[in-house]
C-alpha cells in the first residue's frame, strides 16, 4: 500500500475532496491558493502516471481496482498512454488558468462567491480526471454530469447576462448528450450484462443480437459527439466560450470537448470497432463527412466573426473537425494524428485564451470586439507577442506544435486511396482560412493605431499571467522541435486503439 | 404479440420524443426543463424495466429457498444515481432559469433572444 | 565552426540588437559585429567545403527518420556565403537610408532584420526538406514586419499579398509536397542524386514537380510572382537585401535543391512529364521582361526585373545538365551582386532627392556620379554584358542548354537579353546624357556616405566576379561531379 500505487485514485480524489476544503476557505485568496495547489497536485500526479504509462511495452496500461474489487465487479480504473495523455492535457490547462486568471477572477466574480466557485472548478476538474480515467461505462456517465454540472456553474459565472442564457444552451444540450450516452449503455448492459468496458469488448461478439447494439453504437457516439460539439452538434459552444469568464474559458476550452473525444474513441474504438462490421462503415461514413464540413465551416464563421472569443470557439469547432477527421480515417496513422492534435490543440487554443485573459484585464472583460483590438500590440507587446507563437501553432507553422500535429494528419489523409486529395485539400484551405481569420486579429493589432479605449488599464498589470502565458508559449514551440513525448504518447495510444482486431483490415 | 410485448420500449420512445418535443418546440425555459426532465424519466424507465424479470421478486436471498427468481437490482442501483444526477441537473437548470428571469425580466426564449440581438 | 552556430549567432544577435534598442548607435555596432562574425563563420566552413567535406549538426529528430540537420553543402555554402557577405555590405546602408530617411521603428527593423539572416543561413545549411521549411516559413513570418515596416493603409495592404501568397503558396502546395515525398521516400534527406527514382514516376512526378515549384512560391514562378512587386513597399535597404538576395534567392536555390537533391537531375530528365517546366521558366521570363518594360517606378521595375532573373535560375536548373545547374549557382551570386548594387541606387536616389519614378531621373547622373555608375554596372549585369558577372553565368547557362538541345531556353535567354537592354539601357542613357527636365524639389548631391560607400563596394563586387569566378565554379562543379562521372 505505498503512495505510489494509490496514484490513479489520487488523482480523482484529490480535487473531489480539496473542493469543499476550498468552499469553506476564508479569506478568498486562500481559497485561490488550495484550489491551485490542489490542481498542481493532480499535474504532478498525472506527469508521474504519464511517465508508468510510458515505461514497458506500448499497450502497457495500469489498472487500479477500486475499493480492493476486482473487474470486472468492482469499478477499474485504467491508466494508459491514451488517458494519459488527456490527463496532462486537463490537469495542466487547469493549472496553468487558476495561475495566470488569479486577479481576472477576483475581478469578475462577487468576492464571497470566490470559495463557491473555486470548489465548483475542482469538481469540473474532478469529473473530467474522474471520466478519462475510469474503465468502467457508468462511471464515464456519472463523473460526465459532475463535471457537467460543475462546469455550468462556473461558466454561468461570467460577467454578462448572456452568460445565462449560453449557459442555459449548453446545460440543455449537454444533458441530452449524456442522456443519449446513458440510453446506449444501457442498452450493451441489456446484452452484455456488464459495464467495465473492457469484459464489455470481449462479450459483445457473444451479444444474442446485434441490432440493439448497432443502435446503442448510434446513440453512444450521437451523445458524446453533442459533447465534444462535433459539426452541426456545436451550436451550444461558441456562446458558452464567449461568455464564461476568461479564466474558464481557458480551461474548458483546452480540455472539456477533448474529453467528450476521448470517450468517444474510446467507446468506438476499443468496444465498439472491434466486434461490429458494420460499425467502421457506421462510423466513419457519418463522421467522416460531417469532420470535413466541420472544419470548413468553422474556419469559415470565423472568417466573419467580429468577437474575439467567439472567433476562437468557431476556430475550436473547425479544429475538433481535424480530430474527429482523424478518428474517422479508422487506421492507425489516423488515430495517431487525432489523439496527437488533441494534446496539441489543447496547447495552442489554452495558450490563446490564456493571453485573452490578460487582454481582459486591460481592455475590460466585455470588450474583445476585434475593433476593441487595434493597436494593441504596441500597448501590450508581450501578451501578443505570445497570442502571435500560439496563432502560429493554431495555423501549423513549422517550429510549432500544431505543425506537427498537422504532418501528421496529412501523412494520414494521403495514405487513404482517392480520398486523399480531398481529405488534404480540406485540412490545407482551412489552414489558410485559420491565417486569413487570425490574420485580422493580429494585423491591425500591431499596426493600427489605438482607439481611444486602449486608455488606462482596467488592472494593474502584473507579471504572474505574462510569466504564465509565456511558459505555454514556449511550450507550443517546444513541442514543435522536440514533439517525441505527445507523438511517442500519440502511436501508443492510436496502438492501443486498434489493438487486437486490425481496424485496418476492415475497410474495404 | 411481438410488439405489444415489448411494451415497455415503446413507452420509453414516446416518452424520449415527448421529452424532446418539449425541448425544441417550447419557447419558455421553465418547460425546455420540463421537456427535459421527462426526456430522463423515459432513461430511467428504459433501465428499470430491463431489469424486471416476470415473476421476480426483489434481490434479497432467503435462507433455504433455492432456484429463486429475482430481478436484477443493479440497473436499480444505477438508476438511483441517474436520479440524483437528474435532480441535481433540474435543480441547477431551474436556479439558472431564476436568475435569467431576474437579469431579463422574462423566461420566453424568443423575447430573451430579441433582447440580447439588441445591444 | 559548425553550421548549427552560424544560424544562432544572428538570432543571439537579434536578441542583443532588442536590448540595445534605446541607444542607435550601440544597437547598429552589434548590427554590425553581428554581420562580421557571421561572414567570417560562414567562410571558415569554406575550406572544408572545397576540400571535399560536409560539416553537419544535429538539433534533435523532429519527426521519425526526419532530424533537424544542418549540413554544409556547395550550394549552400554559395548561398550563405553570398547572404553573409552580403549583410555585412547591407547593414552599412541600411545605417545611412534609415537614419537618412528618419524612419520610425528601426529597433524593430534591425531584430527582424537579423532574424531574416538566421531564417536564410538555415535554409542554406539544411539537410533536409523538414528544417528546410521550417527555415523558410521563419523567413517569410520575419520579413512580413519589414514589408509592413511604414504601416499605412497601402503598405499593410500589399504586406498583407505578400503574406498571403507566400503562405499560401508554402501551406497549400509546398508542404503536401513534402508530405507526399515523405510517404514515398520514407526520407527526406539532402541525398546526391535525389531520393525520388524508383518512388514516384510518370504524370504524378510532372505534378509533384509542380506543387514544389508554385509551391516555393518565394522563387516567383508566374502566376506565383506577385508578392514580389508588393513587397517594394518596404525600406529600400530590405528590398535590396532581401528581395535581390536573401528570400528570393531562397526560393530558386530551394528549387534548384529539391530538383538536384530530391528529385534527381537524371530521373527528371528521363520523364518527360518534367518537360513542362522549361515552358513555365521560359514564359515568367519574357512576359516579367515586358511587363518590367512597362512600369514607371523604379523599384517595382525592378522588382520585375527580379522576376524574370529568377526565372533564369529555373530556367537553367530546369534544363537539367550538369553545366546548366552550374549555370544556376553561378547564376545565383551574379544576380545578387548586380540586383543589391541597382536596389542600393535606387534607395541612395530616394534618400538623396525623394525621386522614386524613372521618368524623373533624366540628368540624375551629374549630381549623383557614383550612384549612376555603379546603377550603370548592375544594369550591364543584368543584360550580361562583359565585364559583369551577369556575362559569366548567362555563360554557363547556354553552355548547360546546348548540351541538352534545348532550343527553347537558348531562344529565351537570347529574347530576354534584347528585352533586358531595352528598359535598362534608357534609363542610364537618360541618367548621364538627358538634360534635367523636371527639377528637383531641393538642390541634392549624393546619398549619405555609408549608402555610397556600400553600392560602390557591391558594383565592385560585380565587376570583379567576371575576373575571379573560377573558386565559385570549382565549388559548384562538386555537386555536378558524380552525375558527370557516371555519363560522361
Amino acid at each position: 500500500m505505498t503512495l505510489a500505487s494509490q496514484l490513479p485514485a489520487l488523482q480523482v480524489v484529490v480535487p473531489l475532496l480539496t473542493a469543499p476544503i476550498a468552499a469553506a476557505m476564508r479569506p478568498r485568496d486562500l481559497a485561490w491558493l488550495v484550489t491551485c495547489a490542489a490542481s498542481l497536485t493532480a499535474f504532478a500526479i498525472a506527469v508521474a502516471l504519464t511517465a508508468g504509462a510510458l515505461q514497458g511495452p506500448a499497450d502497457t496500461s495500469l489498472r487500479y481496482d477500486m475499493g480492493g474489487w476486482p473487474a470486472p465487479f468492482g469499478i477499474a480504473l485504467v491508466i494508459d498512454s491514451l488517458s494519459a495523455l488527456v490527463l496532462l492535457v486537463i490537469t495542466g490547462s487547469s493549472t496553468l488558468a487558476l495561475l495566470a486568471g488569479r486577479r481576472a477572477m477576483a475581478l469578475d466574480i462577487e468576492p464571497h462567491r470566490q470559495p463557491l466557485f473555486y470548489a465548483a472548478w475542482l469538481t469540473a476538474l474532478a469529473g473530467l480526471c474522474g471520466i478519462t480515467i475510469t474503465g468502467d461505462a457508468f462511471n464515464i456517465f456519472v463523473f460526465m454530469e459532475i463535471s457537467s454540472l460543475a462546469t455550468y456553474v462556473i461558466i454561468a459565472a461570467g460577467p454578462e447576462r448572456r452568460a445565462l442564457t449560453s449557459v442555459f444552451k449548453y446545460l440543455i444540450t449537454g444533458t441530452v448528450g449524456a442522456t443519449f450516452y446513458l440510453i446506449g449503455v444501457g442498452l450493451i448492459y441489456m446484452m452484455t450484462g456488464t459495464l467495465n468496458l473492457e469484459d464489455m469488448e470481449l462479450r459483445i461478439a457473444e451479444a444474442p443480437s446485434r441490432g440493439p447494439v448497432l443502435a446503442a453504437a448510434g446513440f453512444i457516439t450521437v451523445g458524446l459527439a453533442l459533447k465534444a460539439a462535433v459539426f452541426p452538434l456545436h451550436v451550444w459552444l461558441p456562446n458558452a466560450y464567449a461568455y464564461a469568464p476568461h479564466t474558464v474559458t481557458a480551461f474548458i476550452a483546452a480540455c472539456s470537448t477533448k474529453v467528450a473525444l476521448y470517450v468517444l474513441l474510446r467507446f468506438d474504438f476499443m468496444v465498439l470497432q472491434a466486434n461490429l462490421p458494420e460499425h467502421a462503415a457506421q462510423f466513419a461514413g457519418y463522421l467522416l463527412p460531417l469532420a470535413l464540413a466541420g472544419i470548413l465551416f468553422g474556419s469559415s464563421v470565423a472568417l466573419f466573426e467580429t468577437h474575439l472569443k467567439r472567433l476562437l470557439g468557431y476556430s475550436s469547432i473547425a479544429q475538433i473537425g481535424y480530430i474527429v477527421l482523424g478518428a474517422a480515417m479508422l487506421d492507425r496513422a489516423g488515430l495517431t494524428a487525432a489523439t496527437l492534435h488533441m494534446f496539441n490543440h489543447a496547447l495552442a487554443k489554452g495558450t490563446l485564451f490564456l493571453a485573452v485573459i490578460a487582454l481582459g484585464l486591460r481592455l475590460g472583460q466585455a470588450n474583445l470586439n476585434l475593433s476593441n483590438l487595434w493597436g494593441v500590440g504596441r500597448a501590450m507587446p508581450w501578451t501578443m507577442g505570445a497570442f502571435t507563437v500560439a496563432a502560429a501553432s493554431l495555423v501549423g507553422i513549422p517550429g510549432t506544435a500544431g505543425f506537427i500535429s498537422k504532418w501528421y494528419l496529412v501523412s494520414a489523409a494521403l495514405q487513404q486511396g482517392p480520398w486523399a486529395v480531398v481529405l488534404v485539400g480540406v485540412i490545407l484551405i482551412s489552414s489558410l482560412l485559420a491565417v486569413a481569420y487570425l490574420w485580422r486579429v493580429l494585423e491591425p493589432a500591431f499596426f493600427a493605431d489605438s482607439p481611444a479605449t486602449l486608455s488606462e488599464p482596467i488592472a494593474h498589470q502584473s507579471w504572474a499571467p505574462l510569466v504564465i502565458l509565456w511558459l505555454a508559449a514556449a511550450a507550443n514551440v517546444y513541442f514543435g522541435l522536440a514533439p517525441q513525448l505527445p507523438v511517442e504518447l500519440a502511436s501508443r495510444a492510436a496502438a492501443i486503439l486498434t489493438a487486437g482486431h486490425g481496424a485496418a483490415e476492415l475497410l474495404p | 404479440m411481438e410488439i405489444l410485448g415489448h411494451y415497455h420500449y415503446w413507452v420509453f420512445a414516446v416518452l424520449l420524443m415527448i421529452g424532446f418535443y418539449a425541448l425544441v418546440a417550447k419557447q419558455n425555459l421553465f418547460k425546455k426543463m420540463l421537456g427535459l426532465s421527462i426526456l430522463q424519466s423515459a432513461v430511467f424507465l428504459l433501465y428499470i424495466t430491463m431489469a424486471e424479470r416476470e415473476g421476480g421478486t426483489a434481490p434479497i436471498i432467503q435462507p433455504g429457498v433455492a432456484d429463486q427468481l429475482y430481478s436484477n437490482p443493479l440497473p436499480q442501483v444505477l438508476i438511483l444515481t441517474a436520479i440524483v444526477v437528474g435532480i441535481s441537473t433540474m435543480a441547477l437548470g431551474l436556479a439558472i432559469v431564476v436568475r435569467i428571469r431576474e437579469e431579463y425580466g422574462t423566461i420566453e426564449d424568443d423575447e430573451i433572444r430579441r433582447m440580447d440581438r439588441r445591444p | 565552426m559548425t553550421p548549427g552556430l552560424a544560424f544562432w549567432l544572428p538570432l543571439a544577435g537579434s536578441i542583443l540588437i532588442a536590448f540595445t534598442g534605446r541607444h542607435p548607435n550601440i544597437r547598429e555596432t552589434v548590427t554590425l559585429i553581428t554581420a562580421g562574425l557571421l561572414a567570417a563563420m560562414v567562410f571558415s566552413l569554406l575550406p572544408d567545403v572545397l576540400a571535399g567535406g560536409r560539416p553537419e549538426a544535429s538539433l534533435g529528430e523532429l519527426l521519425p527518420g526526419v532530424p533537424l540537420r544542418f549540413v554544409v553543402e556547395p550550394l549552400g555554402m554559395l548561398y550563405a556565403g553570398i547572404a553573409s557577405t552580403l549583410w555585412i555590405v547591407n547593414s552599412i546602408y541600411s545605417i545611412g537610408y534609415m537614419r537618412g530617411n528618419r524612419e520610425k521603428h528601426q529597433t524593430r527593423f534591425y531584430v527582424c532584420f537579423a532574424i531574416s539572416i538566421a531564417a536564410a543561413i538555415g535554409i542554406a545549411f539544411s539537410g533536409n526538406l523538414l528544417t528546410l521549411f521550417l527555415c523558410y516559413e521563419m523567413l517569410t513570418l520575419s520579413t512580413y514586419p519589414l514589408v509592413a515596416h511604414k504601416g499605412d493603409a497601402d503598405t499593410l495592404a500589399s504586406a498583407r499579398v505578400y503574406l498571403g501568397i507566400l503562405l499560401a503558396t508554402s501551406i497549400g502546395l509546398f508542404l503536401p509536397a513534402i508530405i507526399w515525398t515523405y510517404v514515398a521516400a520514407g526520407t527526406l534527406d539532402f541525398t546526391q542524386g535525389g531520393i525520388l527514382a524508383g518512388e514516384v514516376q510518370g504524370p504524378l512526378l510532372g505534378l509533384l514537380l509542380a506543387l514544389y515549384v508554385f509551391g516555393i512560391g518565394k522563387a516567383a514562378v508566374m502566376p506565383v510572382h506577385r508578392w514580389l512587386p508588393a513587397a517594394m513597399v518596404a525600406p529600400t535597404p530590405v528590398s535590396a537585401l532581401l528581395h535581390a538576395v536573401a528570400v528570393v534567392k531562397a526560393g530558386v536555390f530551394t528549387v534548384v535543391k529539391v530538383i538536384v537533391y530530391i528529385f534527381g537531375i537524371d530521373h527528371l530528365f528521363s520523364e518527360p512529364s518534367s518537360s513542362w517546366l522549361v515552358y513555365a521558366a521560359a514564359f515568367t521570363i519574357i512576359v516579367a521582361s515586358v511587363v518590367a518594360l512597362r512600369q514607371t517606378n523604379l523599384k517595382r521595375m525592378l522588382a520585375y526585373s527580379t522576376v524574370g532573373q529568377l526565372s533564369y535560375v529555373v530556367l537553367a536548373a530546369a534544363v537539367l545538365k550538369p553545366l546548366s545547374e552550374v549555370g544556376a549557382a553561378v547564376h545565383i551570386v551574379a544576380h545578387a551582386f548586380g540586383k543589391i548594387t541597382l536596389f542600393f541606387a535606387a534607395g541612395a536616389i530616394y534618400t538623396a532627392s525623394k525621386k522614386t519614378e524613372i521618368a524623373e531621373l533624366a540628368g540624375i547622373g551629374r549630381r549623383m556620379p557614383f550612384t549612376m555608375a555603379a546603377f550603370t554596372i548592375g544594369a550591364l549585369s543584368m543584360i550580361g554584358v562583359p565585364p559583369t558577372g551577369g556575362f559569366v553565368s548567362k555563360w554557363y547557362i547556354l553552355a548547360g542548354a546546348f548540351q541538352a538541345d534545348n532550343y527553347t531556353a537558348i531562344f529565351t535567354i537570347i529574347a530576354s537579353t534584347v528585352l533586358n537592354a531595352a528598359y535598362f539601357l534608357p534609363i542610364v542613357y537618360a541618367a548621364w546624357l538627358m538634360p534635367e527636365t523636371s527639377p528637383g524639389t531641393k538642390e541634392h548631391g549624393e546619398a549619405p556616405w555609408p549608402a555610397v560607400l556600400a553600392l560602390c563596394v557591391t558594383a565592385l563586387l560585380t565587376l570583379l566576379f567576371f575576373l575571379f569566378n573560377q573558386p565559385v565554379i570549382d565549388l559548384e562543379m562538386q555537386i555536378v561531379t558524380p552525375i558527370l562521372r557516371s555519363n560522361p
